[in-house]
């Protein structure tokens, strides 16, 4: 079997590519910028850590309540943000997300500064999961959510949701509802990035405030940004690079925000449609290749 | 037959009258002229029948049924279409997408149908239909940010029929656009009244106007102060002074 660590690097990896897939639903999709991200994850985690340690219920049950309870919130937390653009909008996701981590901060009852505990990997089959079972676990729930986004991305709800992107006004005097179509990109939004932090709860089996704050809104935020927003396959590669930087350097992990914001930076200015953007150089070079062995052919 | 009948309409921006009780109606199948001086009130005008500003006062029918305090996408579905002043395609979708956006009103209600694929062989007929007629076959897998002005026009204008409307608000359409650009565009505005749909159009261009409408409103700082046919328009002592101004 895979050694501990390496299976460690990949589930992070791979909770990271759900939450990532998730904002760009709400930020790439439908051109919703998000700071606050990080709430939706912290509160797919924490319904799930409750649910499990408290209520007793299992991990089966406790995960998909936390990508419903972070749906709901979204819903509701989505509202205000339908109000303001741009800017305004970046600001109150932002608060939305220092609301959200000052709850479980402060509130004991999710278990202030010291967090929750003893939450453990699911059971089957009488036994617990192995972390290579928990894997491919959750590999195949990222595959089901990527066949979801291709089948969205075709749909008129992809095209609503381009169309909110690319012009408000426009898109309404074309029939789009703007508050339907964007309520349903946070619910969706929220609720994955819920679904993924029920599993990274149950993965770490102790979660904290600081699990979810600002810090680690803009970490998601940059993958989707550094792989390419918008894009089928971006934000994903953005989870995996940025995922696995910091583990296989460990100067990396300690200015680990540093790197991120000069990522970010250099990538605006030189690159800013992300590594997989129309325009940039992978997809360029991809072409070239293509065409040139076509030529060949 | 009376299609859009607007009553007493105002609409006031903290005190200032941007309409000021304007009252006309627009009859099927005619090209109604709006024309007037910078900050009549003709593109507030627009914005209040369209939904996107509520109004202070009035009324406006559509078919009869009332449509003020509706939302813009609910006034789109009714069968009215409209273009911007300053032009507004969606730039990063290529022409056949910004046109498919549009055709989607008739999915968006609908939860369920709106999770269908838009790529379907039947739409795909009557959008290359749509392309074909509006002129815009050469540019269908164009960008919108890249196309020249006159043709993002046109894209504005193909997007609004893929509403299938009853009626076209078009704000401006030969505004920057050169003489040959204007005269296309004009043929394509009559064309779209032959096929049954009615028109209210805003214009600088006097000539456009005279040459593409029997019937034209005049507003001034809100009000309407004239209507008629063109002869008429162009004769009116109040118009005249409006454009000009008054004598000394």
């Amino acid at each position: 079997m895979m050694s501990g660590y390496l299976i460690t690097i990949l589930i992070t990896v791979l909770v990271y590519a759900i939450l990532a897939h998730s904002l760009n639903i709400i930020t790439g999709h439908a051109g919703q910028i998000s700071l606050g991200h990080a709430a939706f994850f912290g509160i797919g985690a924490y319904t799930s850590a409750l649910f499990y340690t408290q209520a007793g219920v299992s991990f089966w049950v406790a995960v998909p309540l936390a990508a419903l309870v972070a749906g709901l919130v979204g819903i509701f937390l989505g509202i205000p943000c339908l109000r303001v653009r741009d800017d305004f909008l970046a600001i109150t996701t932002m608060g939305i997300g220092f609301v959200v981590e000052a709850i479980f901060l402060y509130i004991p009852f999710f278990g202030g500064a010291m967090g929750i505990g003893g939450i453990n990997l699911p059971h089957w089959f009488g036994r617990e999961m192995t972390k290579s079972e928990y894997f491919f676990l959750i590999l195949i729930v990222f595959l089901l959510l990527l066949l979801l986004d291709r089948r969205l991305g075709r749909s008129w709800i992809g095209l609503a949701w381009s169309s909110i992107r690319e012009d408000e006004q426009a898109a309404e005097a074309m029939g789009v509802d703007l508050v339907r179509f964007k309520v349903l990109a946070f619910v969706l939004g929220s609720s994955i990035a819920g679904l993924a932090g029920g599993f990274y709860a149950h993965f770490l089996t102790f979660i904290m405030p600081q699990n979810f704050g600002f810090g680690q809104s803009i970490v998601i935020l940059c993958m989707v940004v550094f792989g390419g927003i918008g894009t089928r396959w971006g934000p994903f590669l953005g989870a995996i690079i940025l995922g696995v930087l910091p583990e296989i350097s460990r100067p990396i992990m300690e200015y680990r925000t540093l790197v991120y914001g000069v990522l970010l930076l250099a990538m605006m200015r030189f690159q800013p449609g992300g590594l997989l953007g129309e325009e940039s150089i992978l997809p360029k070079m991809l072409r070239r290749f293509q065409s040139h062995s076509s030529e060949k052919g | 037959m009376v299609l859009l009948r607007v009553e007493g309409l105002s609409k006031e921006f903290d005190g200032l009258k941007a309409l000021d009780r304007v009252s006309f109606t627009a009859e099927e199948q005619e090209i109604l002229g709006i024309i007037g001086p910078n900050g009549a009130g003709k593109t507030t005008l627009f914005n209040v029948i369209t939904g996107v500003y509520p109004a202070t006062g009035g009324e406006v029918s559509f078919r009869g049924d009332s449509i003020l305090g509706k939302k813009p996408h609910q006034i789109s579905r009714l069968g009215i279409g409209r273009t911007f002043q300053i032009v507004r395609p969606f730039p990063n979708l290529d022409v056949e997408t910004n046109i498919l956006v549009a055709y989607g009103h008739r999915f968006y209600p609908h939860l369920w149908n709106s999770t269908l694929p838009f790529r379907q062989p039947d739409i795909q007929k009557e959008i290359d239909a749509l392309i074909e007629s509006t002129g815009l076959q050469p540019y269908a897998k164009q960008l919108a940010k890249n196309l020249p002005l006159g043709i993002k026009k046109r894209v504005e204008i193909a997007r609004a029929l893929a509403l299938k409307p009853r009626l076209l608000l078009l704000d401006e359409p030969s505004g920057g656009l050169r003489f040959e650009e204007s005269v296309q565009l004009m043929d394509l505005i009559r064309k779209v009244r032959d096929q049954g749909i009615s028109v209210l159009l805003i214009e600088h261009n006097m000539q456009v106007v005279m040459d593409l409408c029997k019937r034209i409103v005049v507003l001034d700082h809100g009000s309407k102060i004239a209507e008629g046919s063109p002869e008429e328009i162009r004769s009116n002592p109040r118009v005249i002074e409006a454009y000009l101004g008054k004598e000394g």
